[in-house]
């Protein structure tokens, strides 16, 4: 509590790259992250677990009663659940990501004001979205743990490749939680909110999840490949059998561009996201 | 009012500073220096672009155009750098509703990078200095709006800042608390720490700060400290009569001379001059009979009123 | 704010507007609701047009082309697609309703407080929880309309009597919704307690009410999911409707039974539970 004077009221600029936008404190938030979750309630954390069990469980067990087996990604025919479960693991991946780096990222920006109070401190809008996807990929994580777990007890896992799920399911939360700010920038209102819906259903209702793409025509079967939930698909389908080939490769690499892109994307978004 | 101790040297100077949300300038063209160890107010009716200046001098709104210079930096190019020194009261309390009371502070403070420590500390200090000790371990939506006030006011200390920026801080606080937190603002300004804020409370305006300017539709209107301003854009006095709602037009202009100026309002009239209980006698010997009558001393009030009109529709 | 206008504008009198209020206070607050919901207008036409359109291309068509092949699957001697549809069509009534009864009831109470505008009227809490169940109503007579017009195009209503399919979804998603209005109208603090809603009940019931496989195929230790599920009977009474699902007369009348009992229930609950929040 010393007197200030003059010179204390000449700073430094800070030339590192990013400074404009960056603190290197993006753990002050993920601290924060954890201080929330552990002060919730944790039936709410784990909550989110459960939704692809139970399309696990009904679809799995009920339709796949009057499906029966299926071929898999190696031509071998599988079960109905085990076609299904690693599809359902990349869906589940895709939306808690697009949720946490949408809707969430929305709702403390214009209700809960969260942001605004952290951008009146040292930190900088990438310090808060860094900070953000890395809860997000937490939270991924956590529930891609759960998922593979009971995969394992529901007996639909027969390679140890499939403990690559887990690191997968992140892979593919990263790519979509990566473009989810972004997008989020131009969003202004809940009506404009609606749109990231319009399109994620048809995504997760159109990319194979349930059934082969052949069911298609030609020219739909090129645009689902285009679309990023496919690529996740086919890659969690292909780990889990132990499957893979050069396809394989084209998957993972489809998800590091987008995670490169997205970044750079969310990076030039920030401020007109944060900053308004 | 405690005068700077030393040579000031602006720590922020604005020039020319433009905010244009859509086709409107909520902020046009305003510019200011404020010296290290000021304190510097901004008033203006709502809507004038108050928070909007404040929320580019922390470099949180990107400016349309203009120039900022704060410690020698521009906000939106250094933004983290210079808001490590700045201490920000936001007009609406932005608590971090998903916390407690006390980890409110500490996590605030881990923003800035500071330690776990010091925090521990800090946060007990700033708890008794806001008077809620008690409420540590609450959660923030239990605390009535006058706590969330003070608790985001000693959050904005927290970093010991350099330079505070308090949009309307007392706003909602009981009378006790306005007075603490005058009292603290006064010792921070003995300590050379630079406030810049704005306030609806003439009073408060008067009693804070060194120098003010008077902002409305995004310009500045006058520049001044509290007793320059009251000299120049009122006279020293005020008197107030009253003649009845649909008297007062009428009766107001048989008042010419009475003073340096005359104002009617729907309820009653205004006269300004430098000494009212005179003016008081001429209206009397004119044979005028107010129903009331009222001498009072010109305040910051009245200035702002003249300055910025009274009509809301504007 | 200028007073003395030439010509004042007479109002009503006041015992007028009583005995207005208590009449038709629960349409004007229908009104009100309406008008406000128009601010999502077209993400309601979207998503009414939208999601049929999906969920019928996906699974009635999709899925189907894997179903319809196995030689286990026969549903009461349609295809998959005319299966389906009935009981997406419910499920989507049932979502919808469940949407508008939690945040939107939690909003007029607390956040926007829009029920506390009308309280200060003639109107009674009573009329605000009946106008906001209208109007919601409304919403959903547009949306199953709008699906069944879509079932249609789809050659996925066979039946004469298909077009009743509207009226069950209406009252499936009420029987759904009210009960779920009455508790949303008690909770003074939102804590997840909608997500959680969201996840372990509508969720749920939405996968295991026998939308999209007869329910006797689910193991039968979970079946009684669809003997309380609102969406089971919704189910039901629309395949009944649209592909002549043949049931024994007593379960037909168990399902309207039990949806109306729901949807009556929850009502008076939710007059109830309005009345006394709003009046504390
Ligand atoms: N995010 C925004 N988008 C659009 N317009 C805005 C935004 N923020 C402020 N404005 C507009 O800018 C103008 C100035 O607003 P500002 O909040 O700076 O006023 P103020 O002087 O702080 O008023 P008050 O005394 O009411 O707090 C207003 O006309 C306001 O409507
Ligand atoms: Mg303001």
């Amino acid at each position: 509590m010393s007197i200030l004077h003059d010179d204390d009221y000449i700073l430094a600029p800070d030339r590192r790259p990013l400074s404009a936008l960056y603190s290197r404190n993006a753990r002050a938030v993920i601290e924060r992250g954890f201080r929330v979750i552990k002060s919730q309630n944790w039936v709410v954390l784990v909550s989110g677990f459960f939704e692809p069990v139970f399309y696990l469980l009904s679809m799995g067990i009920g339709l796949g009663r009057l499906v029966g087996s299926v071929q898999g990604p190696s031509g071998a025919p599988i079960s109905y659940a085990a076609y299904i479960a690693p599809a359902l693991l990349a869906v589940s991946a895709m939306n808690g990501a697009i949720y946490d780096s949408t809707w969430n990222i929305f709702f403390k920006m214009h209700f809960g004001k969260l942001y605004q109070s952290m951008l009146y401190t040292s930190l900088g809008p990438f310090d808060i979205a860094v900070g953000e996807i890395f809860m997000a990929l937490f939270r991924g994580f956590l529930y891609a743990l759960g998922f593979t777990g009971v995969m394992a007890v529901m007996g639909l896992i027969a390679t140890p490749w499939a403990l690559l799920l887990v690191p997968a399911a992140v892979t593919v939360a990263f790519g979509f939680a990566s473009f989810g700010m972004a997008i989020t920038s131009y969003m202004k209102t809940f009506q404009q909110m609606d749109v990231i819906t319009f399109v994620m259903l048809p995504m997760f209702l159109f990319s194979a999840t349930f059934y082969p793409l052949s069911v298609y025509p030609e020219p739909v079967q090129w645009v689902v490949e285009a679309l990023p939930l496919w690529h996740g698909v086919e890659l969690m389908r292909e780990i889990s059998t132990g499957a893979f080939s050069v396809l394989t490769l084209v998957h993972l690499l489809y998800y590091l561009v987008m995670i490169l892109v997205g970044l750079a994307f969310t990076t030039r978004r920030l401020r007109a996201l944060f900053l308004r | 009012m405690v005068t700077s101790v030393r040579a000031a040297q602006p720590v922020i100077t604005a020039r020319n500073l433009v905010k244009a949300y859509g086709d409107v300038n909520a902020v046009d063209g305003i510019s200011f220096d404020v010296p290290a160890g000021e304190s510097f107010g901004l008033l203006g009716p709502n809507g004038a672009g108050k928070s909007t200046t404040m929320r580019m001098i922390g470099g949180v709104s990107q400016r349309t155009s203009g120039q900022l210079d704060i410690m020698g930096l521009d906000p939106e190019l250094q933004g983290p750098e210079v808001r490590a020194h700045l201490g920000v009261v936001p007009q609406q309390d932005n608590l971090d509703e998903e916390l407690r009371v006390r980890d409110n502070l500490i996590i605030y403070g881990r923003y800035f990078g500071l330690s776990r420590s010091y925090l521990a500390q800090r946060a007990d200090e700033l708890l008794e200095f806001a008077q809620l000790e008690d409420k540590a371990k609450a959660r923030v939506d239990s605390l009535s709006g006058g706590m969330k006030r003070r608790l985001t006011i000693a959050r904005s200390l927290i970093n010991d800042p350099k330079i505070l920026l308090l949009d309307e801080p007392t706003t909602g606080l009981d009378p006790q608390a306005r007075h603490v937190l005058w009292d603290r603002l006064f010792r921070l300004k003995e300590r050379g720490v630079t406030l810049v804020l704005t306030t609806h409370y003439m009073d408060e305006a008067e009693q804070l700060c060194d120098r003010l300017i008077v902002v409305d539709k995004g310009q500045i209107m006058a520049e001044g400290s509290p007793a320059e301003l009251i000299r120049k854009h009122s006279s020293r006095e005020v008197l107030e009569v009253r003649f009845g709602t649909d008297r007062n037009a009428a009766a107001a202009d048989q008042l010419d001379g009475t003073g340096d100026r005359i104002e009617v309002l729907p309820d009653r009239v205004l006269v300004y001059s430098e000494n009212g209980e005179e003016s008081l006698e001429v209206i009397r010997a004119r044979g005028l009979r107010p129903m009331t009558s009222l001498v009072r001393r010109a305040s910051l009030e009245d200035v702002f009123l003249r300055l910025t009109g009274r009509s809301l529709i504007d | 704010m200028t007073e003395d206008s030439a010509q004042r504008l007479e109002v009503q009198a006041p015992e007028v507007s009583a005995a207005k209020a208590r009449r038709w206070g629960s349409f004007y607050f229908m009104e009100h609701m309406l008008r406000s919901m128009r601010a999502y207008a077209v993400t309601i036409i979207v998503t009414s047009v939208g999601n049929p359109l999906l969920y019928l291309f996906s699974m009635g068509v999709g899925l189907a082309s894997i179903v319809d092949r196995s030689p286990t699957a026969h549903f009461a001697g349609v295809g998959y697609l005319a299966f389906a549809a009935p009981a997406l069509l419910v499920s989507s009534s049932v979502m919808t309703c469940a949407n508008e009864m939690m945040f939107p009831v939690m909003d007029g109470f607390k956040w926007r407080r829009i029920y506390y505008g009308p309280h200060v009227t003639p109107l009674v809490p009573g009329q605000l929880a009946a106008g906001h169940v209208m109007a919601v109503g409304v919403r959903l007579l547009v949306q199953c309309s709008v699906f069944f017009l879509i079932m249609l195009a789809f050659g996925a209503a066979v039946s004469p009597t298909s077009w009743l399919i509207i009226p069950i979804g209406v009252l499936a998603g009420m029987a759904f919704g009210t009960p779920l209005m009455a508790y949303a109208a008690r909770i003074e603090k939102e804590n997840f307690q909608f997500s959680m809603i969201q996840r372990f009940i509508v969720m749920p019931l939405f996968l295991f009410s026998g939308t999209f496989y007869p329910l006797e195929t689910m193991p039968r230790a979970m079946q009684w999911i669809g003997w309380i599920s609102p969406l089971w009977h919704g189910n039901q009474l629309g395949r009944l409707a649209t592909i002549g699902l043949t049931e024994p007369l007593w379960l037909v009348a168990v399902h309207v039974v039990y949806l109306a009992a729901l949807g009556v229930i929850g009502m008076i609950w939710a007059r109830r539970n309005y009345a006394r929040r709003m009046n504390a």
